[in-house]
């Protein structure tokens, strides 16, 4: 291979990277600006936390933060719970009655515009509150079911393709010792899939928690989701407090990924070396 | 599937049902029948009311069921040149930001694919890590640097290669820069698991029978790529057509995408009906792409299985 071919590549992937990370860069670097004059650098009272301050004093965004958190992780629990069943129905049980239609249902909302799930649902809920008076009002209720209506199909795709590359060898062999079938799916089944469940889970709460344009046609007049604060604060132009906002948040799922991923490689790590141990002792410790 | 496991299954029938018909009800429930209602509101006739159309089916005071289909939504679509525009706008800007999102993204997957694999991790980590972030506030960060008095702007006044700020912000320009950035993950992902299963041995053979780099990869990396670079474009057009937040934030109020159209038909005029021909006209657009994408999903299912 060429040297200038060998350069390439690291290059345009460099290259990437800053398209990906400069932004954010430089928005957590301006949250610390002093002047009110986003992108103006004040660097005599600079760098300072007064909007993190004042982000702590803005109970408009607290509440919708408060609130976007309890959606978030109510949808997270009802899409992982709906979306694993699918998943597992999808896989496991074969041919049945209606799989088809489950398929295609479960990849539709992987696919569709935002805002097409957003507008036809909310039709739904006036068409429901004209014929059953439920849900009397949008809000809550309303933004957290649709949610679930879109995460679980990521669930569903996240178990599918976990449940794939499934040795299923073990079970067999607890069924053949005499487990019930319900043990086993609790005591081994389960266990093998975790995995899958948290990221799934954890996908879930983060398509919810960033979502303004589906919860945008749901909600009422009265939940506004932290998402939906935002988009109204940015759409009246830039304030300094959103970048203090955008730093914490970035913060945040930074720290969470980064040790995720130190955890994973320290059991990969453990696993590796617990089996080198193995197939050096034929013998058997 | 051995007999044990079947049995066990065949066991669980009623359990079973449950499993996979609590998920089907709630889909049948919260997708196919929204779409069902859209479909019947596209073809009534807007009233001022509430909810603000007309009902298709209804008993005559002869006791006749009487069914209106009331197509004057569509031809309205079909007539008035905004709906085209914007049709064709939001279709121009998905298609130009795949490609843009597939030349950056290409050479992004491959040299990661090619990576040592302990350094694969971190760099798939670092793609897929803006993803977990808001989506809102990385728009947001890109108007910080495209403003007129942006980080951009400052940057190439204070270097004196500008005069003036360049008009960044609210511009086609901006859409592009947004969608592009904002989906570039979608593209990366499938393409480099694609690219990281292809066997090296491969390019070494056509390297030893004397094929240049880049003959290797027209012939070999490329056509062996197809499916993954199917994958990422359907990811990145189908959600850019009928994108609402980054056109909204960023683009031009003279130029709309559709997804403004339809939410502003909806909020703005209440024209409830309209609103609903403008989903399903895009729907049907779409369906094109989204098929190509389902059928991929399938094969890459079976393929692993």
């Amino acid at each position: 291979m060429s040297a200038r071919r060998v350069l390439l590549l690291p290059t345009i992937l460099a290259f990437g990277f800053a398209f990906l990370y400069l932004p954010i860069l430089s928005m957590i670097v301006f949250s610390f600006n002093a002047s009110r004059l986003v992108t103006v650098w004040d660097a005599a009272h600079s760098p300072t936390l007064k909007w993190y301050g004042e982000l702590f004093h803005n109970q408009q965004i607290i509440d919708a933060a408060v609130l976007s958190l309890k959606i978030a992780a109510m949808n997270a629990t009802g899409a992982t719970i709906l979306g694993t069943m699918a998943g597992f129905a999808l896989v496991r049980f074969g041919r049945f009655r209606g799989r088809a239609l489950l398929a295609a249902l479960t990849t539709a909302p992987l696919v569709l515009p935002e805002i097409i799930t957003g507008l036809s649902l909310l039709l739904l809920f006036v068409a429901m509150e004209q014929l059953l008076g439920w849900p009397s009002s949008r809000g809550v209720t309303t933004i957290t079911l649709a949610h679930i209506s879109f995460s679980l199909s990521y669930v569903a795709v996240i178990v599918q393709s976990r449940l794939i590359g499934f040795d299923q060898s073990l079970e067999e062999a607890a069924l053949d010792l005499g487990a019930r079938p319900a043990k086993v799916f609790a005591r081994i089944t389960l266990p093998l899939i975790a995995p899958a469940l948290l990221s799934g889970w954890l996908l879930s709460f983060t398509l919810s928690w960033d979502d303004v344009v589906i919860s945008q046609f749901v909600a009422g007049p009265g939940a506004s989701t932290l998402p939906m604060v935002i988009f109204s604060k940015v759409r009246l132009g830039v304030s300094p407090d959103v970048n203090a906002l955008a730093t914490l948040m970035v913060s945040i799922v930074a720290v969470g990924a980064v040790s995720a991923a130190l955890l994973l490689q320290r059991r990969e790590r453990r696993r590796e070396r617990d089996l080198r141990l193995a197939l050096a002792d034929p013998g058997g410790g | 599937m051995r007999p044990r496991l079947l049995e066990w299954l065949r066991q669980g029938a009623s359990g079973r049902s449950a499993v996979s018909a609590l998920p089907l009800l709630w889909l049948v429930l919260f997708f196919l029948a929204p779409f069902l209602i859209v479909l019947k509101i596209s073809f009534s006739e807007a009233r001022l009311a509430m909810p603000p159309y007309a009902a298709l089916v209804e008993w005559t005071h002869e006791r006749v069921l009487a069914i209106q289909l009331h197509l004057a939504n569509y031809h309205f679509l079909f007539t008035d040149p905004l709906y085209g525009n914007s049709f064709l706008y939001s279709l121009r800007v998905a298609a130009l930001s795949t490609l843009a999102c597939l030349l950056l993204g290409y050479p992004m997957a491959l040299a990661i694919a090619r990576a040592s694999p302990a350094r694969r991790n971190l760099l798939l980590m670092l793609v897929i890590l803006p993803f977990w972030t808001s989506f809102l506030l990385r728009v947001y960060a890109w108007i910080g640097l495209l403003k007129d008095d942006g980080v951009i702007n400052n940057l190439l006044l204070a270097l004196h290669l500008i005069d003036a700020p360049i008009a960044m912000v609210n511009t086609s320009f901006a859409v592009y820069i947004g969608i592009v950035y904002s989906y570039l993950p979608f593209m990366v992902l499938p393409l480099y698991s694609n690219l990281e299963k292809h066997d090296a041995s491969l390019l070494e053979a056509a390297a030893d029978l004397g094929a240049p780099p880049w003959k290797a990869f027209l012939r070999v990396t490329w056509p062996l790529s197809i499916p993954g670079v199917v994958a990422g474009a359907m990811l990145v057009f189908i959600p850019a057509v009928g994108e609402f937040v980054i056109p909204s934030l960023m683009g031009s109020a003279n130029q709309l995408m559709i997804g403004r159209v339809l939410s502003d038909e909806f909020f703005e005029n209440r024209d409830w009906p309209v609103a609903s021909a403008v989903a399903i006209v895009v729907l049907i657009v779409l369906l094109g792409p989204i098929v190509i994408f389902q059928r991929y999903r399938s094969r890459e299912l079976a393929g692993a299985a």
